[in-house]
């Protein structure tokens, strides 16, 4: 049984489908405002870096749940795994830190294959399950084998060299904020050729009608194994940033809580539109982190006030209002002249 | 009789009292899940609020543990209907992704709320004295109150079988479970069954909430930081069944002592393993509905 059903109608799909290949202006005005950022707020590109992070962190976990329909609560076991990675590599063999990045998804894809290939066989709360089961072995893992993973104490003490040999991390995040910025374009565009693709679109036909996708002959557990790969490595590159900029990697990224907040962002921004993970992510992160800011004990009523507020008036999250006023704008432009 | 026997059977006897707990605040939770298809995130949350409120009841107004439950459950009952009534309204007909995300924030607004009232302390009821001390018979010595807490749950489980296998309204629930259009059509209301049921399955969440404060301690975050295991036991015993998530819970908070005792660091790793296998075995669950 699926918990987690987000059928919409089929026109809406198709429609989407279509219009998906086009540039428009979301596009412009979602780049504009992160480049806009760098100049704009230089004093808090520390929390603009971890905004950035944790989009390309939603925008992997929208692939999964948004698009394939794999309910799953065990994306922090990539996000850590990547970041784990990523500081090994530099710590034993080089501080490159894009050889870093490639570490940090192979990694994790590693991951995504062989649990994808366990668990992909069960759908709903048994697969929320299985894959919460699978992130904390790997989190009592990291915990107890201390030669490899530093126990609780985690990864650090290494060094990141510069970008390109050119570009250092500075203590202002000017040089982090960019890079994050550049490797979640970079994400981005593979994200979307992937999900308008042949292959992207069988996905979200399984996430539609699993039934009729196998009837027709498409390989159901060949596909979501694919995607949940493709879904791991990209949180592997999410964490693999995270390491390499804060130069710390510790068990707390593998816990579920990394998880949840990123499938809080995702749903607050609107699932299976890319673009949902990036306003969503932003806001959840930014206003945690101001809440907390202004009061460290009580933020978390702030934060369930606006959760309650967002499923009562704001269903499709975000990504849904904006959709809902271009179209009443469209139509009144079509009705107008 | 060994000392590792002994050692055994006060593990057994700990992990059954744990496991018992488990039962209690799951069994609400897998009738909302698996009947009433509302994914309750804030389901351990009123565990907590009947915990605080059997606290209060203690402190203030001198109440003692036993009959500060009954005050635990009826308040929690009252408060659970209420949002039943008005919050949860709103979510029933949204998606699964929009329930989690409704119930989380409200488990945030429990969390936040108590650690306003209550403080961030951590808190254990005072079991009453004359279930304080050791029992010990042939060499096994266990606490008087876990003897005393497996015999409460054991009689809540009778409780509970009873209400829904032979009395009126649990013919009515049942049939409401098993056909929800064919029951409204036999004159059942079946949103107020549904009610009745939500705010039961909460109650005796509280009931849980109070008598394991000694295993599972109050404290505000309480609400999210049992939540995962008590989702287990659901999914593990199968959605909506309570002999499911009774055995289940039995199975866990057994496996769960045995690990922590025996590997200190990695127990969990011991009891997560076996989760996966289980629901790799069974992917629906030990005791699923069909």
């Amino acid at each position: 049984m699926a918990i987690l059903s987000r059928s919409r109608p089929v026109s809406g799909t198709m429609r989407e489908a279509f219009a998906a290949h086009r540039v428009n202006w979301i596009d412009f005005a979602i780049w504009a405002v992160a480049i806009a950022a760098y100049f704009l707020v230089p004093t808090y590109l520390s929390l603009g870096t971890t905004v950035l992070i944790m989009i390309l962190f939603t925008l992997s976990l929208d692939l999964a749940v948004g698009y394939g329909g794999i309910d799953t609560l065990g994306q922090g076991a990539f996000f850590g795994v990547g970041g784990y990675a990523a500081a090994y590599w530099a710590l034993n063999v080089t501080s490159e830190p894009i050889s870093g990045l490639f570490i940090g998804a192979i990694a994790a894809a590693i991951v995504g294959v062989l649990s994808g290939a366990l668990i992909l066989r069960t759908r709903g709360l048994t697969l929320i399950m299985l894959t919460l089961a699978i992130t904390s072995m790997l989190q009592e893992f990291a915990v107890t084998a201390r030669s490899i993973t530093g126990g609780d104490d985690g990864l650090t003490g290494y060094k990141i060299a510069p970008i390109l040999g050119l570009f250092h991390f500075d203590i202002f995040f000017h040089a982090a904020y960019l890079y994050a910025l550049a490797v979640l374009a970079v994400c981005f565009v593979i994200c979307r050729i992937v999900v308008n693709s042949p292959f992207g679109l069988t996905v979200r036909g399984i996430r539609e009608n699993p039934v009729r996708m196998r009837l027709l002959g498409v390989p159901i557990r060949t596909r979501l194994i694919g995607l949940y790969t493709l879904s791991g490595a990209i949180a592997g590159v999410a964490g693999a940033i995270s390491a390499q900029v804060t130069g710390l990697v510790g068990t707390d990224t593998l816990t579920f809580l990394v998880s949840g907040n990123a499938l809080i962002g995702l749903i607050l921004g609107g699932f299976g539109r890319l673009y949902g993970a990036f306003l969503g992510a932003a806001l959840f992160t930014i206003f945690s982190d101001r809440a907390a800011a202004i009061n460290p004990f009580h933020w978390l009523l702030g934060l369930g006030v606006l959760l309650i507020l967002a499923v009562r008036f704001a269903p499709d999250g975000i990504i849904g209002i904006i959709e809902r006023l271009q179209a009443a704008f469209t139509n009144r432009r079509r009705i107008e002249p | 009789m060994g000392a590792s026997l002994t050692t055994a059977a006060a593990l057994t006897i700990n992990g059954i009292s744990f496991g018992m707990i488990l039962f209690l605040i799951s069994s609400g939770l897998t009738v909302t899940l698996g009947v009433m298809r509302l994914v309750n995130l804030a389901h351990c949350g009123f565990a907590m609020i009947g915990g605080y409120i059997a606290m209060a009841t203690v402190d203030y107004l001198g109440f003692g543990l036993l009959t500060a439950l009954p005050a635990a459950i009826i308040g929690t009952m009252i408060v659970a209907a209420l949002i039943e009534r008005t919050l949860f309204r709103w979510v029933y007909g949204v998606s699964e992704l929009g329930q989690i995300l409704m119930t989380v924030g409200l488990a945030f607004v429990m969390v936040a709320t108590c650690n306003i009232v209550f403080g961030s302390l951590l808190h254990a009821l005072p079991v009453p004295s004359w279930l304080t001390g050791n029992l010990e018979y042939a060499g096994v010595v266990v606490s008087a109150y876990r003897i005393f807490l497996v015999g409460v749950s054991v009689l809540i489980a009778i409780g509970i079988w009873y209400m829904v296998e032979r009395t009126d309204f649990g013919a009515r629930l049942r049939a409401a479970v098993d056909n929800p259009r064919m029951a409204r059509c036999a004159g059942i209301n079946v949103r107020q069954i549904f009610s009745i049921t939500f705010a039961a399955g909460c109650g005796l969440a509280a009931a849980g909430g109070v008598l394991g404060t000694q295993m599972l301690p109050l404290e505000p975050y309480y609400a999210l930081s049992h939540l995962i295991l008590v989702l287990i036991v659901v999914a593990v015993g199968g959605l909506g069944s309570l002999k499911g998530s009774f055995v289940a819970a039995l199975v866990i908070g057994v496996i769960d002592t045995y690990g922590r005792y025996l590997l200190p660091t990695g127990g969990g790793f011991v009891m997560y393993a076996l989760v996966l296998v289980l629901l790799l075995a069974r992917p629906q669950g030990l005791f699923a509905r069909t």
